[in-house]
């Protein structure tokens, strides 16, 4: 449904992607991650129609963004990052002159304009000046365009940034709603967002795709090595240097008393829980829990894109 | 035109919902009002004159002691509103980003421009039609040409209509809606001057910068006469600049 090849986009001197290629099948909700300034928003402009590659293809539905733009402009739904709006209109008048442009045309136009207004939910503010809006609702306004005329592609850059907590939980209740009917591409800084919502991730950093999986896969892969958390009661401190004889332990660190907690770093050859569970046992230890620490998708990306700083990705 | 009414519908709701067409045609129309009057009670001073004095009773003449020198004081009015009508049609959607907008919507270049365009030259029209009751005035207490009078309404149209069209141009050059006015302002009163070269530089070139002038292709229409070469004049202007205006809004895809 979404084609990148080898997309490749100068600004002046400075690329701002270097050979991005991703495909988007029918159907899948795919995740853009990365930090500011990584690019998603310069792949996400060449995919609407807002600015040609400097090289390589873009297609959607198997049209080239460049050579048949109107077309692909006709099935792409897009929200912009910073949710330009036009701040004189009403939020009826520019869904009406949004939906107009869109080729929605006579009686369907109004029934489209309430269909769109009832999804975001604006029905209250439908009359209001877009420019006396709170950012959570103008958020929707944009959203709400980029639905009209039901659009089989959807281009969403950054649909949550900015919003209060109560307005994230909503848009993404909406994306929820949305991945039905619609292909999705949506960027975003909030990773367990991404997680919750999308199929696939795509994780992007300085102009380059660095990784792109499901969340779960790149959790896995990525893990250089497995942790376990082990929650013992009596004497831990006999337990460490028997625990770091034992075949593929790297280290084992105690990190509380009473009761016990311990993590017990391994190599990712084998699963040694249930030696570990054994050993302890044969201590004559109580075990209370023996759990197999997963990497965060945050963790992860901060593994892959270094130079950002821990809080950003922790933010959520 | 794919999406035409609807970018025009929008264009005009934003040039009545915004102050400046306001503050506009309030001093477009105060001016008007008063160039007007003064004509006219110049006229009747002469009237009361010329009736002393049959030689002067045959010069008087309405089309030209009032009406030409109304349309040509517009025409000046003219040259420094049309600017800020037309500074903010490209460089605010710019500015605000919703150019991005726009440009992503299925609509070819061409009609943005077209409606954009059609929009500031509507609102001049609405803004022209103040100065009419003026007029009906006239058409009670003499008895003018209406022809003349249309002829005049149109030369105007078409003069403002070129301004315009260079007024989306410059627009279209800059985010900043001060440097658009500008850009525009500067060009137009060029054009308008560029006639006074004709006496120094030589005789070919003094024509070509006589038929370049703006303002003397205005002064036809102001007496009253319709020629086809004026007109042609002021469509072709039109064209260009709304040509190189599709070319320039090329360019942002271009350089993103």
């Amino acid at each position: 449904m979404i084609e990148a090849e080898g997309l490749t986009k100068y600004y002046g001197p400075l690329p701002a992607i270097r050979d991005v290629t991703f495909t988007v099948e029918r159907g899948e909700v795919v995740g853009f991650l990365g930090p500011n300034g990584a690019g998603k928003s310069t792949t996400m402009r060449i995919l609407t129609c807002y600015m040609p590659p400097t090289t390589g293809v873009a297609r959607i539905d198997g049209l080239d963004c460049f050579s048949r733009s109107l077309e692909v402009r006709e099935r792409v739904g897009y929200l912009p990052e910073s949710v330009p709006l036009y701040a004189e209109l009403t939020v009826k008048g520019f869904l009406r002159f949004a939906a107009g442009a869109k080729g929605v045309e006579g009686k369907k136009l109004e029934g489209e304009v309430r269909r769109v207004t009832a999804i975001c939910g604006l029905e209250n503010v439908a009359h209001r000046i877009i420019g006396h809006l709170s950012k959570g609702f103008k958020q929707r306004v944009g959203l709400a365009q980029a639905l009209l005329k039901n659009p089989s592609v959807l281009v969403l850059d950054e649909p949550t940034i900015g919003l209060d907590p109560a307005h994230i939980i909503e848009i993404r209740r909406l994306i929820e709603e949305l991945r039905e009917e619609h292909t999705i591409l949506l960027s975003s800084h909030i990773l367990p967002e991404v997680a919750q919502i999308c199929q696939r991730v795509l994780i992007i950093n300085k102009g380059q795709i660095v990784a792109t999986d499901t969340p779960a896969n790149l959790t896995r892969q990525l893990q250089k090595s497995a942790q376990i958390q082990l929650r013992v009661g009596g004497q831990a401190k006999e337990l460490a240097p028997a625990l770091e004889n034992l075949g593929g332990v790297q280290k084992v660190s105690l990190v509380d008393t009473d009761p016990q907690k311990l993590f017990v770093e391994t190599d990712r050859s084998g699963d040694l829980r249930p030696e570990i569970a054994r050993l302890v046992v044969d201590k004559g230890i109580d075990l209370l829990e023996l759990k197999l620490v997963d990497l965060s998708l945050e963790d992860i990306f901060i593994q892959l894109v270094t130079e950002e700083p821990s809080q950003e990705g922790a933010q959520s | 035109m794919k999406g035409f009414v609807s970018v025009y519908r929008k264009e005009l709701y934003s040039l009545f919902a915004l102050p400046v067409f306001y503050a506009v045609a309030f001093t477009f129309l105060v001016l008007a009002g008063y160039f007007f009057y003064s004509a006219v009670v110049y006229y009747n001073l002469l009237s009361f004159q010329a009736s002393q004095d049959p030689m002067m009773a045959r010069q008087m003449n309405l089309m030209e002691m009032v009406l030409r020198p109304f349309f040509f004081d517009l025409s000046i009015v003219l040259l420094l509103i049309s600017p800020l009508l037309t500074m903010r049609l490209y460089a605010e959607e710019r500015k605000t980003g919703t150019m991005e907008l726009l440009l992503t919507y299925p609509l070819p270049d061409r009609s943005i421009i077209l409606a954009k365009f059609a929009a500031v030259v509507s609102a001049f029209a609405v803004i022209l039609a103040g100065t009419l009751p003026g007029i009906f005035l006239l058409d009670y207490l003499a008895n003018p040409s209406w022809k003349a009078i249309l002829c005049g309404y149109l030369g105007i149209l078409l003069l403002g209509s070129s301004f315009m069209s260079l007024g989306v141009f410059t627009s279209s050059l800059t985010q900043n809606q001060i440097i658009a006015a500008v850009l525009s302002f500067g060009a137009l009163l060029m054009l308008w001057v560029i006639g006074w070269a004709k006496s120094y530089v030589g005789s070919t070139m003094g024509e070509v910068i006589d038929y370049l002038s703006i303002v003397k292709h205005f002064d036809t229409f102001a007496k009253g006469i319709l020629d086809s070469r004026d007109l042609l004049y002021y469509l072709i202007f039109i064209v260009f600049f709304l040509f190189l205006t599709l070319r320039q809004v090329a360019t942002y895809r271009w350089r993103g």
